[in-house]
């Protein structure tokens, strides 16, 4: 089972980043949850949503303590937030960055693997907007492969209708432009 | 054929309501049972359910009007939690009486002061008596199909009670899962029409609902009283009929490896899934862990609840609601009366967790179980123990 | 109110307490507590029906001449119709024993 904590900002559709990918992982057969921090959302805020994905039925309630991946939506987040906070020891930190990984592990402290993208831009190339929930899946994607991206892609068309033509070709740049350090 | 789809629980709530094809839902939003109501006004707008959807000022008037609605014959669902429910309170005990079908979903939720929006069974604990059908889901797949169960057991004559479908809110309501959606063509055929035993019909004039005087008061309530013991196998049936037609087998009580056991945990709700990982991992390190879990909570059922337990002599009760100045908590008292005086029944330990949000974890299961065993060495001073309080 | 006839048991109590006849509060004789009953002045009396819309027990009935009549079976003696009257048609006499 894999486990992910996704950090955004409250109207960012961090929320809906988890929804599209279990979505997408239950569409290939597996079991998967999505939910988000339960409680009061202001907008701007600091908030998180989870996913779990699995093969085997999952049978926990349990919030979420030891991610295996982090994704964070802002890149403003770390600075607020201990975004790599009770992460495995081989788990994988996903960033909407400009910043080098050197220059990440330097100012955020951050140790584990890292996987960067500059979402921001490509979102706002690609949407005319700084939203990157859609855009850093293509980075989720490349650093883990939770999920296909076929079925990704189905769950984005179902989603998002017109919209979602210009959503896959954000995550498809996000996809090429990943790094992995 | 059904469908395996992700989808959040309260979105799988309102489409079942929908295969149900309910008529009349009056409701009043509250979180976490927003998403549930949200979702079938839409579909009501969207005439994709053929129902009157009644946004009525407040619960009370909501579950006043759902009275109404049944009376006259028509199949009635609504959805509340914590406040709400309670703000329901005396029509409850009105619905069911009267005797009056209709289903209601209440999305668990603490009550407050101090304010809390997160899942506990407090709001239920309070309506424990009020004379309604009461089950339990663990999962969305249960909170969709005891809702579907829900509607043929209380509209079956031989029961005509109203049922509450429990589910814990956000822990269940706001989460995202795998669920087969059963199709139209299987929910018409283990759901007949609603044929009410008496309606209000203008051309057949009847009257309910009148003045009790204390020479009917009592048999009244033993009345209903005895419908509810009787409802049980009807309750059984229907769970049984849905096995036929659906594939899904449901028992008033789960067992989870009870085989051998020396220690049972027992809960209600979503924490069971978290239980069964806790009981995997306690068997894995040798101890002899199992796990029963409550799926119908009125009428209690205590015989099979008895025989579940078997020969296993440690209970480790879990309530999700503190009842200031009682002696324990209502599932751990409802136990120990099960049992009293009973010769070679298990010691029961009652403990309180997951108040107002609080997670319960593997970890803590396991430290009831530890405590569980402890306490059957030395019995220990209260009659409950809060899990996870701070002192200081 | 449940009938006190029916008094029964549970086994034997209607449906949810339903009362499955209609207009059975025809049956309750209301008018056995009265200290007061109304007297008509058909001298003074329009025939308007005040005393008949009025009357929370309906024991006003309209006779061939037109007239409002009270049926003393249900007048439980409040004098409202009295009240309401607005020719002043209508006296409470206080009842006697
Ligand atoms: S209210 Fe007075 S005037 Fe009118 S019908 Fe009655 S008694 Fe006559
Ligand atoms: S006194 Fe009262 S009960 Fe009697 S007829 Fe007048 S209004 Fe009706």
């Amino acid at each position: 089972m894999k486990e992910v904590r996704i950090h955004g900002r409250g109207g960012q559709g961090g929320v809906t980043s988890a929804e599209l990918v279990a979505t997408a992982a239950i569409a290939e057969g597996k079991y998967a949850q999505a939910f988000p921090s339960f409680g009061p959302e202001r907008r701007g805020a600091p908030v998180a949503a989870f996913i779990r994905v699995s093969d085997k039925q999952i049978r926990t309630r349990e919030k979420v303590y030891h991610p295996d991946i982090v994704m964070v939506l802002d890149p403003s987040l770390p600075r607020l937030v201990k975004v790599a906070e009770g992460i495995k020891d081989d788990g994988i930190v996903i960033l909407n960055t400009e910043l080098t990984a050197d220059q990440v592990r330097e100012t955020f402290g951050i140790n584990s693997r890292l996987a960067m993208v500059d979402a921001t831009k490509i979102a706002l190339e690609e949407l005319g907007l700084p939203i990157t929930n859609t855009t850093m899946l293509g980075a989720l994607l490349k650093a883990t492969g939770i999920v296909g991206k076929d079925a990704l892609f189905e769950a984005l068309e179902k989603r998002f209708g017109r919209l979602a033509e210009k959503n896959k070709a954000a995550l498809e740049r996000a996809y090429n432009e990943t790094v992995i350090a | 054929m059904s469908k395996r789809v992700g989808i959040e629980v309260s979105i799988a709530i309102a489409e079942a309501v929908g295969l149900a094809r309910a008529e009349v839902i009056p409701a009043y939003p509250i979180t976490p049972q927003t998403h549930i109501v949200e979702h079938l006004s839409e579909m009501v707008a969207n005439a994709e359910l053929d129902a009157e959807f009644v946004p009525v000022e407040s619960e009370h008037a909501a579950m006043s009007c759902c009275c109404g609605s049944s009376a006259a014959g028509a199949r009635t669902f609504t959805s509340s939690s914590a406040q709400g429910l309670s703000l329901m309170s005396e029509v409850l005990y009105i619905a069911s009486t009267m005797r009056l079908p209709m289903v209601m979903v209440v999305a668990n939720r603490a009550m407050s002061a101090p304010i809390s929006i997160w899942n506990d069974h407090q709001d239920i604990m309070i309506q424990r008596d009020t004379g309604w059908i009461q089950t339990f889901a663990e999962n969305g797949q249960e909170a969709v199909d005891l809702t579907l169960h829900a509607f043929r057991v209380s509209e079956d004559r031989n029961v005509s009670l109203p049922i509450m479908v429990n589910i814990d809110g956000f822990t269940l309501s706001h989460v995202i899962e795998p669920i087969e959606l059963p199709d139209q063509e299987d929910v018409d055929r283990f759901l007949p029409p609603f044929k009410p035993r008496y309606k209000l019909d203008p051309r057949r004039p009847i009257t309910m609902g009148p003045v009790g005087i204390p020479e009917v008061y009592t048999e009244a309530k033993v009345a209903h009283d005895m419908a509810m013991k009787k409802a049980k196998r009807y309750i059984l049936k229907a769970w049984n009929e849905f096995e036929e037609i659906f594939g899904r087998k449901y028992n008033p009580i789960e067992s989870y490896r009870t085989e051998d056991a020396e220690v049972l945990l027992v809960t209600m709700g979503s924490i069971s899934e978290t239980a069964m990982t806790a009981v995997d991992t306690m068997r894995d390190a040798g101890q002899k862990v199992g796990l029963l879990r409550i799926r119908l909570w009125r009428p209690f059922p205590g015989q099979e609840f008895r025989r579940a337990v078997g020969k296993t002599k440690i209970l480790a009760v879990i309530d999700r609601c503190l009842p200031p100045g009682a002696l324990c908590g209502p599932v751990g008292a409802e136990l120990r009366s099960l049992f009293y005086k009973i010769p070679g029944s298990p010691k029961i330990f009652s403990f309180v967790a997951g108040l107002g949000g609080r997670d319960v974890t593997v970890e803590r299961f396991e430290e009831i179980v530890d405590k569980a065993r402890a306490f059957a060495k030395k019995r220990p001073r209260e009659l409950y123990e809060v899990i996870g309080v701070r002192e200081k | 109110m449940a009938n006190s006839d029916a008094i029964v048991g549970w086994k034997t109590i209607t449906f949810g307490c339903h009362i499955l006849e209609p207009g059975n509060a025809a049956n309750f004789r209301t008018g056995d507590w009265r200290s007061q009953r109304p007297v008509v002045d058909k001298e003074k009396c329009i025939k308007c029906g005040m005393c008949w819309v009025f009357c929370p027990d309906m024991a006003y009935n309209q006779d061939e001449e037109g007239y409002f009549v009270v049926d003393l079976e249900y007048c439980k003696g409040c004098g409202i119709c009295a009240h309401e009257c607005p020719k002043d048609a209508i006296t409470m006499v206080p009842e006697e024993g």
